[in-house]
Order: structure tokens, then sequence, then C-alpha cells
């Protein structure tokens, strides 16, 4: 009886409260954001609420001057999980837009039902290659890079130095090899010993071992959240960080820096942004970041920031009218917004043309340990999918 | 220009590395090294399992609360006796508190029920740490004075901590050997892990008994997880994967016994070492490097398990178990 109730309600709403064309403006912005909020990758998910919170406490609570707010959804590390909360937010939420994402698996498994839905998708932080090339969509955006690039900069940064015989270290899964193979793209030097590991482990001392046995002339290693805290600890207590330098990508960061104390200092990482890059946005996104939560930002919400404002501008340039994706998508093309890193463009693939940075792990004057601009690697770099890309226009 | 690819550069040829007399000294300590971590976490899994047959996966959780205790009363005091007091006296009071409040009531379930019971506590630790020590992975320093490495063989620096370590296991050793084999609480323990319903009839306060075997291997987890700090990553969960190791080893050592525990640990950790680090230059002499070094680590990683199922192939109760009737 009450289903019934329910659906002839529904109904009703359907035919005849609904305006019948949408060029009116939205009275609400929904936005729903996937992330991981439990378990040890919880302290991502924990970086990129706090920085999308952030970006709609400084919009007033508004998107596009429209009232807003934003559902979070627990991935839990797992791509059926995040899938099912995506299609949740899609059909019980009824979100207008989709963001977040950490994990390139999580974020496949979510794209299909998310695409045909016609919601406008934001990676804020994955980028697997499937999306730059053959998968891209009309609505869906990075807001952050192509899993390639981070490793590619490493890879330019020490082919220029002409740093020979490198010992690579991965886990043994995908996207370790992914990463490998991003360095080695950019990477035509002599390497020593290319070594996939268990993923999770815990300890390696005897990969240190090796390592101290092979006589490399630096180790560059791709070992994402607990793994790295545990391999960049047990390096420098080997005492081999001071004769053979340690190079990574995604391994240290702000979410794993308070783990590490001084054990990274020193260390080299490669990305698209630090906390110190010079540019107005980004000195106000770091000072109002840490004065409302006391902690140092990570890339991670560097851009659930950016998405946040992405979307944002892309609502106020219709003017509200949020069935009006294709003005959305348009406007979402010419990267208007003010980015916390600075100037950049949308490639045809959606995919950010932006530059690369050397990233030195040193203590800043709170006496904190940060990544730090240290050289300018990649400038206006393109990701190496995008040719691959022919997008449909939007039904 | 370097050419590209040049897989077996540095050390020499893969044959010439397999060969290596030093390297192969350095991976055995390696091996011992992480023999002593896991045979601490298996030596109060063992007596727990072994003498209440109580299969408790929070084990683990103990583990990690010694870790955490240590870690931020090592930051707050850099006392390394007073973390270590502290560690082990608060893991000693939540394991007695866990046995009195819950195991009681789970010794004579089937062991079904203590899994789901345990896997549950292991759920309420993982959250209740990230309530109050939040979600960040936690800073644990090596304490100053066993920083730093020493030459053990000329060339080869060791971490000075690595070798603590060791030296705790082995002790960790002894005295389980001197309280379990000489004195009476041990000749108690022997009996329980050997007939349970025997000992109680003889007018043993069993209860007593298996709350102080519970405290001490509470216990033994924290001092594992309090020295596991400095070296893995200090986060909630971080017991769950290393106490599945902690069970290979029991069920290979025989399940109670600590001398069993010992030896099984010394197996996994050695098998563990010298697989992950001979195992992929030996299959590069049979087939390419590259699907070696994609196969090498997998292969390594099963290595321990294979272990484990051909020693209980031809010994279906473990290594040394406990004489029952």
């Amino acid at each position: 009886m009450n289903r019934l109730v329910g659906l002839v309600v529904a109904g009703a709403a359907a035919l005849g409260l609904m305006p019948a064309s949408g060029h009116a403006a939205a009275d609400h912005v929904e936005i729903g954001f996937v992330t991981t909020l439990s378990g040890p990758s919880g302290i991502i998910g924990k970086h990129m609420k706090d920085a999308a919170d952030l970006a709609m406490d400084m919009l007033g609570g508004k998107i596009g001057g429209i009232p807003a707010s934003i559902v979070y959804g627990d991935d839990q590390f797992r791509p059926d999980v995040g899938r099912q909360v995506t299609e949740e937010m899609l059909k019980r939420d009824k979100v207008d837009f989709l963001t977040g994402y950490i994990w390139s698996n999580v974020l496949l498994a979510s794209y299909a039902p998310a695409i045909k839905s016609g919601v406008i998708m934001i990676g804020a932080n994955a980028g697997p290659h499937e999306l730059a090339g053959a998968m891209c969509a009309p609505n869906y955006f990075s807001a952050s890079w192509q899993n390639d690039e981070t490793p590619e900069t490493m890879g330019k940064y020490m082919n220029d130095k002409g740093i020979n015989d490198v010992y690579m270290i991965a886990p043994n899964y995908a996207a370790g090899k992914d990463m490998m193979n991003g360095f080695r793209r950019y990477f035509k030097g002599r390497v020593t010993a290319e070594l996939y590991t268990k993923p999770g482990q815990a300890d390696y001392q005897v990969e240190i071992s090796e390592i101290r046995a092979a006589k490399p002339k630096a180790v560059f290693v791709f070992l994402p959240g607990g793994m790295g805290i545990q391999f960049v600890k047990q390096y420098a207590q080997s005492g081999l960080r001071e004769t053979i330098p340690l190079y990574s990508a995604f391994s240290v960061d702000e979410t794993t820096l308070p783990a590490l104390g001084d054990a990274a200092a020193g260390n080299y990482e490669v990305g698209f942004w630090a906390p110190d890059l010079d540019n107005a946005r980004n000195k106000e996104f770091v000072t109002a970041f840490e004065a409302k939560y006391h902690y140092v930002p990570s890339y991670y919400a560097a851009q659930s920031f950016d998405a946040i404002n992405m979307i944002d501008d892309a609502v106020r340039a219709v003017h509200g009218d949020l069935s009006d994706k294709k003005a959305m998508i348009a406007r979402m093309e010419q990267a208007a917004y003010s980015s916390v890193r600075g100037h950049f463009a949308y490639n045809t693939n959606h995919f950010p043309i932006e530059d690369f940075y050397l990233l030195r792990i040193e203590k800043g004057a709170d006496g904190k340990y940060t990544r730090k601009i240290d050289s300018r690697v990649f400038t206006d770099h393109k990701d190496a999918y995008y040719q691959e890309c022919h997008m449909k226009p939007m039904k | 220009m370097p050419h590209e690819a040049d897989e077996v550069g540095g050390g020499g040829s893969a044959a010439d590395r397999v060969m290596h007399a030093s390297l192969l000294l350095e991976q055995l300590l390696n091996g011992v090294q992480f023999a002593m971590t896991l045979f601490l976490m298996a030596a109060g899994l063992t007596l727990i399992f072994g003498i209440m047959n109580l299969i408790n996966l929070a084990h683990g959780s103990l583990y990690m609360i010694g870790a955490y205790v240590a870690a931020s009363s090592y930051a707050a005091w850099h006392s390394v006796l007073a973390a270590l007091a502290l560690a082990i006296g608060a893991t000693i009071v939540v394991g007695i508190v866990l046995e009195v409040g819950i195991f009681r009531a789970l010794y004579d379930r089937d062991h079904l029920d203590q899994v789901l019971a345990t896997f549950g506590l292991i759920l309420f630790f993982n959250e209740a740490v990230r309530m109050i020590w939040g979600a960040t992975a936690l800073y644990a320093a090596v304490p100053r004075f066993l920083a730093g490495q020493v030459e053990l063989l000329p060339g080869i620096p060791y971490p000075v901590y690595r070798l603590a370590i060791i030296g705790v296991g082995l002790a960790v050793a002894l005295f389980l050997y001197l309280l379990v084999g000489h004195t009476r609480i041990g000749a108690l323990i022997r009996a329980g892990a050997s007939n349970r319903t025997m000992i109680g009839a003889l007018g043993i306060n069993i209860g007593l008994l298996y709350t102080l075997i519970f405290g001490l291997g509470a216990g033994l987890a924290a001092l594992s997880g309090a020295m596991a700090g400095p070296i893995f990553t200090v986060e909630s969960g971080m017991g769950d994967d290393f106490l599945i190791l902690a069970f290979v080893v029991i069920v290979i050592g025989g399940i109670g016994s600590i001398r069993g525990s010992f030896i099984a640990a010394l197996l996994v950790g050695i098998a563990d070492a010298v697989g992950r680090a001979f195992l992929r230059p030996l299959l590069a002499l049979a087939v390419s490097q590259s699907a070696a070094d994609s196969a090498g680590p997998a292969l390594a990683s099963l290595l321990i398990y294979a272990l484990m199922a051909a020693i209980l192939f031809f010994r279906p109760r473990g290594l040394f178990p406990p004489r029952t009737r």
C-alpha cells in the first residue's frame, strides 16, 4: 500500500511538478564525492574531504551561487563498493556532479554507470590510461593527471641529468608495471634491475641488501601508502641513503610524511603541484587549509579543491541551468577557473596539459616536512594517450 | 648514448650474484631477524590456541596496540624503558579485560564462533585506534642508542636496531624456555597443552591459569609490536597481515609448542628472505630476465605456503605437536 502511494506521488511529481524544459536555474546543486574514508588509506580520503569542505566554505556553501551540498561515499578501497556507492549517488541522491576517486580500479569500475547517466564526472586523483585514450568521454574530466605522467617526469629528469645504473622497485600489480613503463618512456639510461615486490610487503631489508650488493647509482621506487613509509624508513636506517640517492613517485607525500620524520629528508619526488608552488591562488589555498585543519595539504587535497572550484565555475557560466550540460562542458574545457596549479589548459581528451616538477623533501619553517619544488621538468606536458581518444559528442 | 634496457648491469651476471657468499650470509641474517619478529607474535598465539583451544584473530590488534602505545609514549618521554613498560602493561590490561569479559564465553564454543567474535574485535580495535590516534600513520622513532649501523662483515653495514631485535627475540626464547620447562607455571602450561580437562580435575584453578597465559600472550604481542614500530608503518590494521604469517608459523611448529614456534619462525623467516633474494636471479638463468622479474616475487611469496604444505604433508600436526591424550 505504502509503495503504491509512493509510486503515485513520484509519478505526479514527475509529470506535474518538475519543470518540463530545463531552462530554469536549479535551486540546489548536489555533488557526489567518492573516496576512501576507512582503513589505512582513509588518510587520503580525509585530505580530499577536508579540501572539498574548505572549497565549499570559501564559496559560502554555494556552487555557482546556488545553495549546494556534497554527499560523501566510502569506496572502502574496493572497486565493487565504489561502483555501488556511485550508483546509489546517481539514483538515490540524484547528484548533479560526481568527483573524488583515488584509485584507478575504483574509477574504472564506476565509470560506465556514471558516464551513461550523463552526469559530469571529474576524477580528482586517479588517471588510468583507458580514460585518457580509447574510453574518453565528453562528460569526463580529470582534475589531476594521467597516471604515467608523474613517473615520466622522474624518467625525464634522471635521463637529462645523465644518471645511469638505476635500481627500480615497484609492487607486483598492474599500476606498478604502468609506473615503471612511464619512467622508461623518458629514461634511456642503464637499468641495474627492475624488481617487483609483493603488494603490501612490510619488510624490505632483503631488497635493501640486494641494492647494496648491486651498487646502483640511484634507486627509483613506486611504493604508495604504507609500503612507501616502510621502504623509506628502512632505507634510511640501512645507511644507504647517504651513498645512493632515493628517487620516488607517489611514494612520499604529505599524507605519509608525518609518519616518516626525517627518514625522507633530502629524497626526491615528482608531481604537478607542491604546497609551495608559487602562485596567489595556491598561497590562498594552503594558508586557508592549514589555518582550518592544522596540517599540510597533499596533492590529493589540492586536486579535490580544484575539482569543486571547477564545478563552481561551470555552474556559474550557465547561470545555474544544470540541464545545459554542453555549455558546462564547453566552459570546463577552457580551464578558466582559478586553479592552485596556476595556468593550465585542457587537452582534447579532457586531461590537463600542465607543468611537472622535481620535488625535494625538506623541513618547513614550522618544523613539518613537506615536498618542495626543486625545478620544473616538463612545461605544458601532454599525456601519451590523447591521440587514441576520439571524443564522441554527447547525446 | 647509453643503451636501453641493459638489464643485467651493475653487480655482474645473475649467476655471480647467486654465488655471492657474503650476500647470502647477509640475507640469512635478514631471515633470522624477520623470524624473531614473527616468533614473538607466534609464541603468544600458540600458547593461547594450544592451551585454551581459542583461535584469537584479535592477537594482531594486541600487536597494534603495543606499537601505538610504544610509539606515542616514546615520542612523549624519549625513554625506551618507559615506552616498553607502558606498551606491554597497557596491552596486558587490554588482553586480560578481553579474556575475562569476552573470551571466557568463547572457550566452549566452536572455532567458527571464535573466528567471528574475534574478527569483530579486529574491526573494533582498528576503528578505536583511528579515533584515538587519528587516521595518519604514527611516527615511531628508532631509539637514539640503537640508530646507525655496525659493520658485521667488511663492507656490509647492518642496522643496529635489527640486531637488537634479534637479541630481544633470542632473550625471549630463552625466557620462555626456562619458564615453560623449569617452573611450576611452566609445568601447568605444558599440562594444559596436553590435557586441559585433566588439570582442571586435579584441582588447578584453570580460570586463573588461562588469564595468566592470555596476559603473557598479550605482553609478547605488545613487545613484538613495540619493536616493529620503528621499522614498519604504525597504522590502523597493521597487525592483520602479520597475523596470517604468525598462524602459518604456529601451524608448522605444532599448535601449543613454543619450541615448535621458534623453529618454524626461523624456517619461515629464512625461506622468505632467501626466496625473495635468490629466486629471481635463479629463475633468470632458466627463463628471460623480464619473465623472472614478474614470476620471481610471485613464487617467492608462495614459498612460505609451499613450505607449510610440504611440512604438513609429512607431519600433519606440525613439527613439535604437544603430546596429548
